[in-house]
């Protein structure tokens, strides 16, 4: 490309920024898309009134991968590996998503040990979620040590992943109408020796944040949000239950079974980053409440609907069932249609509301899948959030909004 | 009856033809406004308690026509209800007014679309592209774009990709 071609114009940066920046009166500041505590590749353009943050605009796409695109070109069951990939740390939930919007579509049943694998799974990534989020949170504000912990947590967890799906972090474990193949052995006891351990570990982050006085003068009032802001700007999950609202999908609009487990929606009432904190903590805290009583009712049974128009056989029918072989042959060349309609379903991710809306035309491919992804939704609130901050302050909102680049860009 | 059939009803009451269509799929309702409404019924909604705009996005039917619907979804945070509404766009020269003076989060939404459908949203506040670069031409999930790929230079046709990728050697 051209060097004529990438300089911005003084026309484009109109909208933009104030007419004092123009005149070159205030600053203007490039932040990222390569800088350490944008989780990512987010590039900022900051307009500074000495160190005061006047107006911050988000320029993102770059790492968007077409993920959309590409999964218009899938069959159905295919085109899930790519949901792995846009919100990296949460990829069960993510499978869950698409799953249940699948499911929805073509009315295909879940059996009951699926579900409560499902749930189980969801919040154990949910819980590996909030590790990477406290830990690069707190390296963001100088907390190195943190990190090194909570990193240590997540490894456990991603050993768990990996005993059930073989993969740490791109799983595709749950599929349309269940899971990919039962619970191996010993993953009972594996999830057991983690609720035994965390809770301990988790007081062991909460003795090195809570109380100590440089975390809370970092955090204290910084990046406040309102209830009623934090809904005009589309800001769910965390970051809104920290507002004041109580607002999750798993008990307002329970799927999957949610509404047979116990557990408690935390929230505060300051708005701020502090706050943001403190309810992601507590969800942990939840979190692991429900993978206990999914380990404790975790019923026995088949994993996979028995739908034969949408789930293959197994492998031990082939040898003697002609109609399986058929069913095998067309599942795994054509794949399965679903019917002309489109649905909306929406899930609460570790980030807020993770929405997949998915239109079938009658063929065995998506003809439109749209992915309503909380980080990307959340983002959108930073201008408002940080004006009137410092630069260091901004630093402490980003990561308190906990954006994955992956899921903003898809 | 339900909160959203309750504001689908009451949605038709007011707006009488300029709802063109509805629907139920699955439980989900969907009304299909005339462009030039969307506005208003969208105000209607949002006064009616739906105050979250949950997704907006658009489907492309190419090659049916009218090719384009732009999907809103409102989420209602006191009766815990979702309710949709579309608008059906013709392929040339979409446009429709956008809603981001109602609902201040549509303005992302709305550049996504944009970007990626090529869809003019008038009366934004601020639309450009979003995720793919300011200079790209063409919006990728039109169903008539193609998916394309990046063909690997080995040394059979070194030569010959060499020639269409100028910009590799600036």
């Amino acid at each position: 490309m051209l060097e004529a071609e990438m300089e911005v114009t003084v026309d484009e940066l109109k909208g933009l920024v104030s007419q004092r920046a123009i005149d070159g009166e205030t600053m203007l500041l490039n932040m990222g898309p390569q800088h350490p505590s944008t989780h990512g590749v987010l590039r900022l353009l900051l307009e500074l009134d000495g160190e005061t943050i006047i107006n911050c605009v988000p320029d993102i796409g770059f790492l968007h991968t077409g993920i959309e695109k590409n999964m218009e070109a899938k069959t159905y069951e295919k085109a899930l590996v790519m949901t792995d990939r846009m919100d990296y740390l949460n990829p069960l939930g993510n499978n869950l998503c698409y799953c249940l919007a699948i499911e929805k579509l073509v009315e295909l049943d879940v059996p009951p040990r699926a579900q409560i694998v499902r749930v189980l799974l969801t919040e154990l990534t949910r819980i590996s979620s909030h590790l990477v989020w406290l830990g690069t949170h707190a390296l963001d504000l100088a907390a190195m040590s943190v990190f090194l912990y909570t990193w240590r947590e997540r490894e456990i967890l991603l050993d768990i992943f990996e005993m059930c799906s073989g993969q740490r972090m791109m799983t595709s474990y749950f599929r349309p109408g269940g899971l990919w193949r039962d619970l191996p052995e010993g993953f009972e006891e594996a999830v057991q020796q983690f609720i035994d351990l965390f809770p301990d570990r988790l007081e062991e982050y909460e003795n090195l944040l809570t109380e100590n006085p440089l975390y809370i003068e970092r955090t204290k009032g910084i990046g406040v949000i309102s209830i009623d802001e934090a809904l005009r700007l589309g800001v769910t999950g965390p970051n809104l239950r920290a507002a004041g609202l109580p607002f999750d999908l798993r008990k307002t609009q329970p799927y999957s079974g949610y509404e047979q487990f116990d557990f408690e929606v935390p929230t505060a009432t300051g708005g701020d980053t502090y706050d943001r904190y403190i309810v992601r903590v507590e969800e942990m805290r939840q979190s692991l409440r429900i993978v206990q009583q999914a380990l404790v009712r975790l019923p026995d049974g088949p994993v996979r609907s028995n739908n034969r128009k949408f789930v293959p056989p197994p492998r031990s029918e082939l040898g003697h069932s002609m109609e399986a072989v058929i069913h095998h042959f067309k599942l795994w060349t054509e794949g399965f249609s679903a019917p002309k309609g489109s649905v909306y379903f929406p899930v609460e991710s570790p980030r807020g509301v993770l929405g997949c809306y998915l239109v079938g035309d009658g063929g065995p491919m998506p003809m439109r899948v749209h992915f309503r992804t909380p980080s990307f939704a959340n983002l959108q609130a930073l201008p408002t959030m940080s004006k009137g901050h410092l630069v260091a302050d901004l630093v402490a909102i980003i990561s308190s909004l906990d954006p994955i680049l992956g899921d903003v860009d898809r | 009856m339900s909160e959203s059939e309750a504001a689908l009803a009451a949605l038709r009451e007011e707006f009488d033809e300029r709802i063109v269509d509805s629907l139920e799929f699955r439980g989900q309702l969907t009304a299909f406004v005339q462009p030039e409404s969307i506005v208003e019924a969208c105000k209607f909604l949002k006064d009616r308690g739906f105050k979250l705009l949950i997704a907006l996005t658009a489907a492309d039917y190419w090659p049916d026509e009218p090719r384009f619907e732009i999907v809103y979804k409102f989420y209602s945070i006191q009766h815990d209800e979702l309710i949709g509404l579309s608008v059906r766009l013709n392929g040339e020269e979409p446009e429709v007014p956008s809603i981001d003076a109602v609902y201040p989060n549509a303005n992302w939404h709305e550049r996504e679309v944009f970007d990626m459908f090529g869809i003019d949203f008038s009366g934004s506040s601020d639309l450009r592209r979003i995720l793919m670069p300011y200079d790209w031409e063409g919006h990728p999930l039109r169903r008539d774009y193609p998916l394309g790929y990046e063909e690997v230079q080995f040394t059979f046709n070194y030569d010959e990709i060499d020639k269409r990728k100028k910009y590799a050697k600036d």
